[in-house]
């Protein structure tokens, strides 16, 4: 029973954090048909921002979170606007540049913080006991507020003006440019978004999380099998594959022998096993072939 | 003799008329002899040792550009083959006692299996899809390779593996006869008919089936050929290191392929090599700045980019060569009138 709770919270937390990566990730590959490697960097990033400012500035925890998802927004704008924006038309070119930015980020934060594992202060301390099991309020507290972003992002996804921009600028490019839609501004807006999620995912997962310079590898892996499993540019999609692989890792890691070494393994062997039966993903719509 | 002077004469005029007239050429040719005859000049070890390993990755970058560049199938999961070719040779070494001659092509062929193991269920997917998927394989592989150490080696890798060869000057002959082999090969297929498929695949797949040719049955050719390649470069890599261990099978080393590749510029074959040729040195130059070393190399991989976006031996034969715009012919940048069919440059 104890270990049924371990998973549950474990899974959630994961979960979240993989729903959260993975929907940031669909959007900004929808719109601009960017595939943004250095997408968990910025989370990285943000991670270190956090610790920065509040053990080296004094800052309360909650200001160094709005902090570092500004600055981190920021940041990921400014390396859009200098590096991918020039080359956008040469696919090939932009995914390496996303991956040098990535490698850039991993080492000048090792660099600045050296290589060594840090942590940082928990939100609200104190802890639940259910059933011989400790809850940290955290994990309650970084699970609730990964749901109420998802909440915000469906409503400004579906309900607003800018969402229906960004979703039809995501299904046909072109068309969308002709009704009117500032396409660039679009991308530009949804790169900021989509930044911006990556730097909040850091934000309320690094209480719970060890921090190092290599920390971004893998969710980065995981998110990239999540948004194939719920298929490309489906937000139900990614939230569900999200809480599915997040949910069998927990069980791999809890149940199996050498579980640490082979949660990666099995959530990515379900993940081909579902594109086996279904080749775009779970929810995925099969994009029209572009030529 | 008079045999002798006839293909003298024969092969001076084709240095003459087809190569010396256009510098890419000249410098493929410049590239084959410098490389080849480099021991003579020099036995560093440290520079032999480096140009050892950069033929191997240059036999890597060369094989996923058939695989990527050519056909389309974008890989991320190149250090599979990489790794399996590795650890195939390496165990087939050290259990069964085979030497490396033999060993390398075995290792090349577990590779081929990877290949169509892992190419069967990308088959229906395309493009991102399969990018992101094939990313997956080496993972997994490498949690198998953790999760059995009794086998693999764990941690540590296989190591006490056979030696390429018994002195450096001989490995380095091996590495880089293999190496201009292997991409002559290569080059060739892509030149083919096979090749032209491969590249209209990359192109329209749709128009292709259209065409009445089976897209799957190259697809995996492609995926076979690539991993055969791969792999023979991962098997000559435990061989000259000794050891075949789980760096061969990371997420790094699949991107490190990617960078190689598209910097050189794709579907070429002779940029993924050049890239090679050219970053790999430069990472190793860059060791005088031991904790900027990693920083620098995506500063300048970021920098050249901007301005190359078509990668950097793409644009640099663009600079010195034209096409003539009536016989497609290519010449050298200065002249005034195409060399062939005389018809005026613009």
């Amino acid at each position: 029973m104890a270990l049924l709770i371990d998973i549950i919270m474990s899974g959630l937390i994961s979960g979240s954090m993989f729903a959260l990566l993975a929907i940031g990730f669909s959007l900004i590959f929808g719109v601009a048909r960017i595939v943004n490697i250095a997408h968990t960097a910025f989370y990285m990033v943000a991670a270190y921002c956090i610790y920065f400012t509040t053990h080296k500035m004094g800052l309360h925890p909650i200001w160094s979170m709005m902090a570092a998802i500004v600055l981190v927004t920021l940041l990921g704008l400014i390396s859009y606007k200098l590096f991918i924006n020039p080359i956008r038309e040469h696919h090939g070119a932009v995914l390496i540049a996303t991956i040098a930015l990535a490698m850039a980020f991993q080492e000048v934060m090792g660099l600045i913080f050296t290589g060594s594992y840090l942590s940082v202060p928990k939100l609200i301390k104190g802890y639940h006991v259910i059933l011989g099991v400790k809850v940290f309020y955290q994990q309650l507290l970084t699970f609730g507020a990964a749901l109420l972003i998802l909440a915000g992002l469906w409503v400004l996804l579906m309900k607003t003006k800018l969402g229906l921009a960004v979703r039809s600028t995501a299904q046909d490019r072109e068309v969308a440019n002709l009704m009117g839609i500032n396409e660039a501004r679009v991308a530009m807006i949804t790169m900021g978004l989509s930044v911006g999620l990556a730097a909040f995912t850091g934000a309320v997962v690094v209480p719970l999380a060890v921090l190092e310079p290599h920390m971004w590898m893998h969710p980065l892996i995981m998110m990239m099998a999540v948004v194939v499993l719920g298929g490309l540019g489906s937000l139900k999609g990614s939230f569900l594959g999200a809480y599915i692989l997040g949910f069998a890792e927990a069980l791999v890691v809890f149940l199996a022998p050498m579980g640490a070494f082979l949660k990666g393994s099995v959530a990515l062997s379900i993940m081909i096993l579902v594109l086996l039966v279904r080749p775009e993903g779970l929810f995925g719509i099969s994009f029209e072939e572009e030529r | 003799m008079g045999f002798i002077f006839f293909y003298l004469r024969k092969l001076i005029s084709i240095i003459k008329n087809e190569v010396l007239v256009l510098p890419s050429r000249v410098v493929v040719a410049v590239f084959f002899i410098g490389l080849l005859l480099l021991p003579l000049f020099t036995e560093d070890p440290y520079l032999l040792r480096i140009l050892t390993l950069t033929s191997i990755f240059a036999i890597l970058a060369a094989s996923w550009d058939l695989l990527s560049g050519f056909t389309g199938q974008m890989n991320f999961g190149h250090a599979l083959f990489f790794g399996v070719g590795a650890y195939g040779a390496a165990m087939l070494n050290k259990f069964a006692g085979i030497p490396p001659w033999g060993t390398i092509p075995l290792g090349g062929l577990t590779a081929v299996m990877a290949g169509l193991i892992i190419g069967i269920p990308c088959l229906r997917l395309r493009g991102t899809y399969l990018a992101l998927t094939t990313l997956a394989f080496p993972i997994i592989l490498m949690g198998l390779v953790f999760a059995f150490p009794d086998f693999t080696g764990g941690e540590l890798g296989i190591s006490g593996i056979a030696r390429l060869a018994r002195s450096r000057v001989a490995s380095y002959y091996i590495a880089v006869i293999v190496m201009l082999g292997l991409c002559t090969i290569m080059w060739k297929i892509t030149d083919s008919n096979t090749g032209i498929i491969f590249h209209a695949i990359r192109e329209d797949e749709l128009a292709v089936r259209a065409a009445g040719i089976n897209t799957t049955r190259y697809k995996l050719l492609a995926f076979s050929l690539s991993g055969f390649f791969a792999g023979i470069s991962g098997g000559l890599f435990a061989h000259f290191m000794r050891i075949a261990g789980p760096s061969t099978l990371e997420v790094s080393m699949s991107f490190q392929v990617v960078i190689w590749a598209i910097f050189g510029g794709i579907a070429t074959i002779y940029g993924p090599i050049g890239a090679v040729f050219v970053l790999f040195p430069l990472m190793e130059i860059l060791r005088f700045w031991q904790d900027y070393r990693i920083l620098m190399f995506a500063c300048i991989v970021l920098l050249i980019l901007l301005y190359m976006p078509d990668g950097l031996f793409r644009w640099l034969r663009d600079k010195v060569e034209k096409e003539c715009p009536r016989c497609k012919i290519r010449n050298v940048a200065m002249r005034h009138t195409c060399r062939i069919c005389t018809a005026p440059m613009d």
